[in-house]
């Protein structure tokens, strides 16, 4: 371990959460001489709230950030213990992988990925302060005074930040439960200028599964064949496991009525915004009081662990209101509650004082990550990680920064989000972010980004063979699915009924329909049995989609053209003529980086767009992403 | 996958012209006037006369002057045509509509030939800060415009369409991103969805099927002045323009091309239009200038039958005429079912006034025309076709497939009433669904 070295790293990634750990992964896959600086190194890959990976939109940025070459994909097989397809019976470009997760084997499997990289030095100590020189990072300086130069920093500080717990009236300064907040960070970017604001996230108590009744309450199960996230992993074998459901009652929420001036959200005592989507049960009932009962899961925290996260009762009300109404839910009624549920407070920085590259304009060679860009969640923070330390070990290396964009993956839509309406509450990833849905999918993930991430270098020679390899079988049974074709009266003779219109349709066309299947095709073309099952499904997918995907692309080269659009990074707005002293501020604070994303800021006329677009000029072709 | 779009508008206003020109810019436009004219593409900068034809249907658009105008050298730096096509609205929207309907073809949208202009070093900045206070110019012209003439109604009636979209979007939405969540129906489209799509897309065809009222509220209610040579038509028109805008002489045929001028009556924009005479003609010129009347008179809201005393009765007309007898101070001896006039001496023009102020204000009515502009109806097309298919397929459709329907009928809807966020939609979502274990 390198703990004073007098020789710069290429990149310093400061935090090991979800976000720390990619970025540091990145890096060093990239080839830079990386340091991760962790308070302790057993908390890297810890999860501080909910024990599961993926799920809606959040699924789709963890196969993203597998196409990379990330780490989260491979963790999260190793130590799911409930996998479940969600949206099984919907179209696949809405379907969302997820699993609960076995806390114990995910940071394990974490920590044995981060171990075996070897360009990576862990070091064990809190940043307490940046050294910046003529508006460049230079390094990063601890708590104990030793300095870590480095030539990039990426701060992934979590909810570390000022983090301030709240349970019911108590306060303690905390990040998580049990460690110590980041103070000198926050002053550090202070200083520096950068606009800081507060968010406010929870988290339910945590039960003792031994006094959970079992038997009372009704059970979910993984699916039957659990379907990985990685394209490297064959098959799950870690053992499956089941969580109980049960339901809050009237009398639950009429106890949470009469305690809600006690609850650290509703005394005043916290003035942050929550996520809407991720709601205490004080807010279920304040704003949804006329429901009859909200649901709960009882996810066990791992195979050898008695810790029950009971989700959806995310509180931070007084420890034995909390326990009151934990034995007021079915199936709980003698339940023990092993650590109190809290509201944590926490500073964010702005992210629109970021580029796309996640690099901040303040300072030169400092890149932000996770919940510190006003985030949540562990795939929405790995995702940015990923991309920070990628770009983190570009700039160290003198080399163009990697923007990915909206029509391409969900981390571009995350990250234009973050970037072009900052934020307004946790960040989190839905589906329907995405204006080209259809096209940015699970199961296509590999095929949009893995080739990217060769050319940007951060792919593994093993991935990039395997990856060779799938898009070969891919290519070759998708020519071959459009080089066979029937006519209406050859398909009658199969008993496929179609138009009688005389037109020669290829395999690929037919599979458009959605009353013909896979299996009927390979009774007329028997080497369509040979295709493994999930390339079978695969071009299906595409098949079902054609029609709205050639609509789409269109849609597509429409916004890849805005995007081609540069606008000038030291572009003072005081001196267009014609913009609103309003636009020019809104302009000022997004600084966009092309006419598209100018265009997506809310307020921008056609006047305006105009003016700006006099002072844009074309992007070579070579730097916008590949269709 | 970079190629642009090609993209085309009108050039000239909205107002009635003799000439109309429609401009076509982008890789499209070569093919796309080979197609309007059925021939290979005439010789480059000059103007050429052909025939338009419907590229599809092959139908008779129009005879215009036509530009083949190659890039670069040209106002926006792509290729580009353009079409000199005579100015009636009717001719104007038929080419239009033929425009967008081919593929790869756009309307464009406020800016779009400036900024092409401008990307590809075919302007300066100066003249685009000039521009850029025009279109604002403009933009705020039509919005008065819009609040003036029609009361705001579109954009109310879109808020309106919009709102209850958005509402089945949330719930279509949250099927799909929250169908892990207790509180969320697991069907993505509720037949109450599909029932409300189907409401909003009757609507909508409801205000489109609105025999383009709007846009002659807004272009002028036209009044065609026809008749024989010399039956005085011009005279007519100066007198009632109560200005000297027609060449007004003795020799028959003077007038070859139609003259308009745009007066307000009784609160209603009307459009005079003078036109030539309608003989038989062996000079070229006039037999050009009585076909384009004949034109005129059959895109008419109202023609004025102008003949002098023991002229003509009128031809048989496909649309609603007044027969005026002219020269009334020339002859006691006229019709008993005609008006009688006499522009020389202002006998008989207050009741003509009257007479077509009362058949305008019976045409335009007080109903609630919304669309005034082909782009508004472009738009709101598109928005019909994405809801047809909901409220049709709806039940059989992938769930992802009726959502993105919905997505793309609101955002035809806000092309016309400006553009929406997803952050509207998840507003919508999240007061209406208990979200979040």
């Amino acid at each position: 371990m390198l703990s004073d070295d007098s020789s710069p790293y290429d990149v310093i990634v400061v935090g090991g959460g979800h976000a720390g750990a990619e970025a540091a992964a990145a890096a060093a896959r990239y080839g830079a001489r990386t340091a991760l600086v962790t308070h302790r190194r057993d908390t890297l890959g810890a999860m501080s709230c909910n024990p599961a990976i993926g799920g809606l939109g959040k699924g789709h940025l963890v196969r993203e950030v597998d196409a990379l070459d990330g780490l989260m994909a491979r963790v999260a097989d190793r130590a799911g213990i409930q996998f479940r397809l969600l949206n099984r019976r919907k179209g696949p470009a809405v379907r969302g992988p997820r699993t609960q997760a076995d806390r114990k084997l995910y940071a394990r499997a974490m920590q044995a990925f981060l171990a075996d990289i070897p360009n990576l030095a862990i070091i064990e100590g809190e940043v307490a302060d940046l050294t910046v020189i003529d508006g460049r990072v230079a390094g990063a300086v601890l708590k104990d005074g030793r300095a870590v130069p480095g030539r990039a920093v990426v701060l992934t500080t979590g909810t570390f930040l000022r983090g301030l717990i709240h349970i019911g009236e108590v306060t303690i300064p905390a990040g998580r439960i049990g460690e110590g907040p980041a103070m000198g960070l926050s002053t550090t970017l202070d200083r520096h200028g950068f606009a800081l604001g507060r968010l406010k996230t929870g988290t339910p108590p945590r039960l003792d599964g031994r006094t959970i009744d079992w038997h009372g309450i009704d059970k979910q199960a993984a699916d039957d064949d659990p379907v990985p996230f990685s394209t490297l992993t064959a098959r799950i074998t870690t053992p499956q496991i089941e969580c109980g459901i049960t339901r809050t009652s009237q009398a639950a929420h009429d106890l949470i009525r009469a305690n809600l001036h006690r609850s650290a959200m509703y005394s005043g005592g916290i003035t942050s915004r929550g996520p809407r989507y991720c709601p205490s049960i004080e807010d279920k009932v304040v704003r949804f009081g006329d429901r009859d009962g909200h649901q709960i899961f009882l996810e066990p925290e791992g195979l050898d662990d008695v810790t029950v996260y009971p989700n959806g009762i995310s509180t931070s009300l007084p420890e034995e209101v909390q326990a009151s109404i934990v034995r007021l839910l079915p199936g709980c009624t003698r339940a023990v509650i092993l650590r109190p549920g809290y509201a944590i407070e926490y500073d964010y920085v702005d992210p629109r004082e970021l580029d796309p590259t996640l690099q901040t304009r303040r300072i030169r060679g400092l890149f932000l990550a996770g919940q510190i860009n006003g985030t949540t969640g562990y795939e929405e923070a790995a995702g940015q990680g990923l991309v920070a330390g990628l770009n983190a070990a570009r700039l160290a290396g003198a080399v163009e920064l990697a923007v990915f964009d909206r029509a391409e993956s969900y981390l571009g839509v995350m990250i234009d989000d973050l970037v072009t309406h900052g934020v307004s509450e946790p960040y989190r990833m839905f589906t329907s972010r995405s204006e080209y849905r259809l096209s940015l999918r699970v199961d296509n993930a590999d095929e949009r980004l893995t080739g990217r991430g060769l050319a940007l270098g951060c792919i593994s020679p093993v991935r990039a063979a395997h990856d060779a390899t799938r898009r070969a079988a891919l290519d070759d049974t998708r020519r071959m699915l459009e080089s066979v074709s029937l006519t209406p009266t050859e398909a009658q003779r199969h008993g496929i009924t179609l138009n009688r219109d005389g037109i020669r349709r290829s395999a690929f066309q037919l599979l458009s329909y959605p009353e013909i299947t896979w299996d009927q095709l390979a009774v007329v073309w028997p080497q369509l049995r040979d295709v493994p099952p999930a390339l079978a499904d695969r071009l299906c997918t595409d098949a079902t989609y054609a029609v709205y995907l050639d609509r789409q692309r269109a849609d597509i080269a429409a916004f890849r053209r805005d995007e081609a659009m540069v606008l000038p990074a030291l572009l003072d707005y005081g001196t267009i003529a014609g913009l609103s002293n309003e636009l020019r501020l809104k302009l000022d604070t997004v600084r966009p980086v092309t006419l598209g994303q100018a265009a997506r800021i809310e307020g921008v006329t056609p006047a305006a767009l105009t003016l700006l677009a006099a002072h844009a000029r074309r992007r070579p072709a070579a730097q916008v992403p590949a269709e | 996958m970079l190629s642009p779009d090609t993209i085309f508008a009108p050039a000239t206003g909205y107002g009635r012209t003799a000439v109309a020109v429609v401009r076509i810019s982008g890789p499209q436009a070569g093919p796309t006037l080979a197609a309007l004219i059925r021939a290979k593409l005439p010789p480059a900068r000059r103007l050429s006369l052909r025939s338009l034809h419907e590229p599809t249907t092959g139908e008779l658009l129009d005879h215009a002057l036509v530009a083949w105008l190659p890039g670069p050298a040209t106002a926006t730096g792509e290729d580009m045509a353009e079409l000199h096509v005579h100015g009636g609205p009717a001719v104007r929207a038929a080419i239009l509509r033929s425009l967008g309907a081919l593929p790869g073809l756009e309307p464009a949208q406020p800016g779009a030939f400036t900024r092409r202009a401008f990307l590809n070093g075919r302007m300066d900045l100066t003249a685009v800060e000039g521009l850029a206070d025009l279109i604002d110019a403009e933009t705020e012209a039509q919005r008065r415009q819009a609040i003036r003439q029609l009361d705001g109604a579109l954009g109310q009636a879109v808020e309106t369409w919009r709102e209850t979209l958005l509402d089945v979007l949330a719930g279509t939405e949250a099927a799909l991103d929250f169908s892990d969540e207790g509180d969320v129906d697991d069907d993505v489209l509720t037949e109450a969805g599909r029932v409300t799509a189907s409401r909003v897309r009757d609507a909508i065809q409801a205000a489109l099927a609105d025999g383009r009222r709007g846009e002659r509220l807004r272009d002028g209610f036209t009044v065609v002045l026809a008749g024989a040579p010399n039956a005085g038509k011009s005279t007519l028109l100066n007198a009632l323009a109560r200005r000297d805008v027609a060449i007004v002489s003795e020799i028959p045929g003077t007038t070859r091309d139609a003259i308009e001028v745009r007066c307000d009556l009784g609160g209603l924009p009307v459009l005079l239009v003078d036109t030539a005479g309608l003989r038989d003609s062996t000079d070229a010129i006039e037999a050009e200038g009585v076909a384009r009347s004949r034109r005129r008179i059959d895109q008419a809201d109202l023609v004025l039958w102008l003949c002098e005393p023991g002229g003509d009765a009128p031809p048989p007309l496909s649309v609603p005429a007044l027969v005026v007898a002219t020269k009334g101070d020339l002859s006691e001896s006229v019709s008993d079912n005609a008006l009688t006039i006499s522009a020389l001496t202002g006998a008989g023009l207050g009741t003509l006034l009257a007479e077509i102020e009362r058949i305008a204000a019976t045409s335009l009515g007080s109903g609630d025309a919304l669309v005034t502009r082909e782009r508004q109806r472009l738009a709101l097309e598109s928005c019909r076709d994405h809801l047809d298919r909901v409220a049709t397929d709806g039940a059989r459709l992938p769930a992802e497939l009726v959502a993105e329907d919905i997505r793309l009928a609101i955002r035809a809807l806000g092309e016309v009433a400006g553009r929406v966020g997803v952050e509207d939609m998840l507003d919508r979502l999240f007061s209406s669904f208990c979200i979040g274990k």
